[in-house]
């Protein structure tokens, strides 16, 4: 005979299951009491295949990527927050106001509905606060696997704010390379969240959007000839890339790279380099050394770039590398993340 | 952070570096024993402050680098058992096996949890009764009696279902074994500084009269760097041997007693094969027969295929110091992180992935 | 600093700079709160003499300078 455990689990009504993604009833009423107020742009209302986008006049600037993150509630922020600030940067930097996006989700049966109200609420803020309109969106459910997984694409465009583009063959020889703030704090507040870290001061995601940075130093007519969003790769990876594309050799004063005591701390004991810990809301940009007061007059009146700081320059050198030079007036190459930092023995 | 920062001034440094410059007046081949150290001199750039009469080699202090082909494919087919959970430190996830490694076995559907402590193994044991977990547990002296806890742990817990695949590895007969070559061309050492917190140094007076050699036991930091090759320099101007002790503010001779003790009782020393170098004779540590029935070799009969011979990894030749990584004619071409032919290109402490992440590619 | 136990075993909140984190105390069970310690995977192996660093270091500053 079986022998059965009384009482037998309640079963919680807010579980997202298969049925749900079905595109049936049960799809329909998910869409309608989770997304759709959220969302709540003329046309999403219209619930039709696709979303018309009025003539916007200049060259339309076009981002897409895809949200992952573990843990999906972190410090400082969750997945939705990150899915729209995200792809907004990314249109930011190549000197595009973000105007639409559309979101797309997959997510595991056995997900609670009201982790997903949640985490839809902080896209509606981040959106809202940003200016972007939410016009078109899709709900896939997938088979459970531990029943936590949710994965979210944003697609966005921007309009282009200047005539001639931000872009790496513009990084011209003297240019300065200015960083918007700290770098590591988002990267380092997810492996703290995962490794039972404590800190004394809250070590917060720095995801934010940077676009009102941008679009003021534009309007002010500064000349900026590249940006770059740090994110997958830090700071390091970012740079690097950037020579690549530019042809360039850059040089970095090691000692100037701004990184809070709380990231370095948590890197030490994880064993990870700050360099290469991923950032949401931190960009860099090359700009003539004449700007160089003006860009970070303006960096510094906004709340999230106070830090922001001159770490290098674009040097005449013929090889395309980036260097770093350390305290002890020693040059060594940086390189790109080949692979996920992982904490080690010693 | 505090006592730290003080080790990393960058004018200590060039002091340091002119003092060697100064007292150097022959050439002299100095040995740096842990992988640690190995990154923290060339990430600095260290050695590039030397003179040209100092030459700096490196050694094979990186347990994850000797740890054995047929260990890794035991890990990795433990890993891919039914029910399992293998637990690591993350360094040894890239490591090549005979065919690949515990990442690409974990993208196949292997538990494969990374720890930072090894305790956190016995917690994993505790909270997966239905499942087999199992510590891989790689590391000189200073990692065995952390790991050995979590055998006194499992035991006085009652944690049954746990097991250790042992990889230790001890650092004085792979000095001694380095010395034994007629060829080799060190003069004198900078030893591991942590693992001696652990064992102290009272054997490494011997092993230097043994060898012949200045032994200095050494931090990490540059400035414990720098001054322990001018220590060392100092002694072998004099033509003195002996052992000192420079990172002194943390390692005593006598060591960490209860850690040695915890090492004795629940490990003996055993032969152990060093990947790239071949069998040192009694420089490992399996499980003492009193704590048998903890060890994974025992729990699982794992049969693997004979490991592959020769991927042209020059491993056991860079980590006896007998030649640089940017020597070897698979450096940064054939050989990479993305497709290492041997582990030292792909632990944090291994001399080949130092060079290709800190080096101009082929500069030495 | 503070000092539990869990599963019988001596461990610490040790504070990194501003980050705090479990570490095990049994091989160092004589440290006391404010004492600097070397941590291993989560292990105190060492206690930093403190008069030592703080000597030796001054020691050799003068004899560089």
């Amino acid at each position: 005979m079986n022998n059965f455990n009384c009482p037998i689990p309640h079963y919680q009504e807010d579980v997202i299951t298969l049925s749900h993604g079905s595109g049936g009833k049960q799809t329909s009423d998910l869409i309608e009491n989770i997304f759709l107020s959220p969302f709540s742009s003329e046309e999403i209302k219209k619930m039709h295949d696709a979303a018309f986008i009025p003539s916007i006049g200049r060259s339309i600037a076009f981002t897409t990527d895809s949200f992952v993150v573990d843990p999906i509630f972190f410090p400082g922020g969750d997945i939705g927050t990150l899915a729209i600030t995200g792809s907004a940067n990314d249109l930011a930097v190549c000197g595009a106001r973000p105007i639409y996006m559309s979101s797309a989700f997959i997510i595991e049966e056995g997900f609670l509905q009201s982790d997903l109200k949640k985490i839809v609420a902080s896209m509606h803020q981040a959106a809202l606060s940003q200016g972007i309109q939410i016009i078109a969106g899709d709900t896939k459910i997938i088979e459970r696997s531990t029943g936590k997984n949710i994965f979210i694409n944003t697609t966005g465009i921007g309009v282009h704010m200047v005539d001639v583009l931000p872009e790496p063959y513009r990084i011209a020889d003297g240019d300065l390379i200015i960083i918007s703030g700290d770098v590591g704090r988002h990267g380092m507040a997810i492996m703290a969240k995962r490794n039972d870290l404590q800190f004394a001061n809250p070590l917060y995601s720095d995801c934010a959007p940077i676009f009102p940075m941008i679009e003021n130093l534009l309007e002010n007519h500064v000349e900026l000839h590249c940006m770059r969003d740090i994110t997958r790769g830090g700071l390091a990876t970012s740079l690097v890339e950037l020579s690549e594309l530019s042809s360039k050799h850059f040089i970095i004063d090691e000692e100037l790279i701004p990184i809070a005591k709380e990231v370095e701390s948590a890197c030490e004991i994880l064993g990870i380099d700050p360099l290469f810990v991923a950032c949401e809301g931190r960009f860099v940009l090359f700009t003539p050394p004449k700007y160089k007061q003006q860009v970070l007059d303006i960096l510094h009146s906004f709340e999230t770039s106070k830090n922001a700081c001159v770490i290098g320059h674009v040097d005449v050198r013929k090889s395309p590398s980036a260097v770093l030079c350390n305290s002890y007036g020693i040059e060594r190459p940086l390189y790109k993340l080949y692979t996920e930092q992982l904490p080690r023995i010693c | 952070m505090k006592f730290v920062n003080e080790y990393r001034d960058p004018s200590l440094v060039r002091l340091l570096a002119e003092k060697i410059k100064k007292t150097a007046k022959k050439n002299w081949t100095i040995m740096e024993v842990c992988g640690g150290q190995t990154h923290s001199i060339v990430r600095s750039g260290l050695n590039k402050l030397l003179p040209d009469n100092i030459q700096l080699i490196h050694g094979p202090g990186c347990p994850v680098c000797v740890t054995p082909i047929d260990l890794i494919d035991m890990a990795i087919a433990i890993a891919l058992t039914p029910n399992t959970i293998l637990c690591s430190f993350g360094d040894m996830l890239r490591v090549p096996g005979s065919s690949f490694d515990l990442i690409k076995a974990k993208a196949l559907g292997a538990d494969v949890r990374i720890i930072l402590s090894p305790i956190d193994a016995v917690h994993i044991a505790k909270k997966n009764p239905n499942k087999e977990v199992v510590l891989f547990a790689v590391g000189f002296e200073t990692t065995a009696p952390t790991n050995g806890m979590t055998i006194k742990m499992a035991n006085d817990l009652k944690v049954v279902n746990f097991s250790l695949l042992s990889s230790h590895v001890l650092v004085p007969p792979a000095i001694k074994y380095i010395m034994s070559d007629p060829e080799s061309k060190v003069d004198g050492f900078l030893a591991a500084g942590h693992v001696c917190t652990v064992t102290g140094y009272k054997q490494y007076h011997e092993l230097a009269k043994a060898t012949d050699t200045p032994i200095i036991i050494t931090g990490f930091e540059p400035v414990d760097i720098m001054q322990g090759i001018s220590l060392c320099v100092d002694m072998l101007e004099k033509q003195e041997t002996g052992v000192k002790n420079q990172y002194s503010r943390v390692v005593k001779e006598s060591g960490n007693r209860q850690a040695q003790e915890l090492i004795s009782d629940v490990f003996t020393v055993v032969d152990r094969h060093w990947r790239g170098i071949g069998s040192i004779p009694s420089s490992g540590l399996d499980l003492s027969s009193k704590y048998k029935t903890f060890d994974a070799t025992y729990r699982f009969t794992i049969k693997t295929d004979a490991p592959s011979l020769d991927s042209g990894c020059l491993s056991g030749m860079i980590m006896q110091g007998k030649c640089k990584p940017s020597d070897c004619p698979h450096f940064g071409k054939k050989c990479t992180p993305q497709t290492p032919l041997g582990a030292p290109m792909v632990s944090t402490e291994g001399a080949c992935s130092a060079y290709y992440l800190y080096c101009d590619k082929g500069s030495s | 600093m503070k000092t539990f136990s869990e599963d019988g075993i001596l461990m610490a909140d040790v504070d990194f700079s501003g980050v705090t984190k479990k570490v095990c105390l049994s091989f160092t069970p004589e440290v006391d709160i404010g004492t600097y310690v070397v941590v291993h995977v989560g292990f105190a192996i060492s206690i930093l003499d403190e008069q030592n660093a703080k000597e030796t270091l001054n020691l050799f500053k003068e004899e560089l300078l």
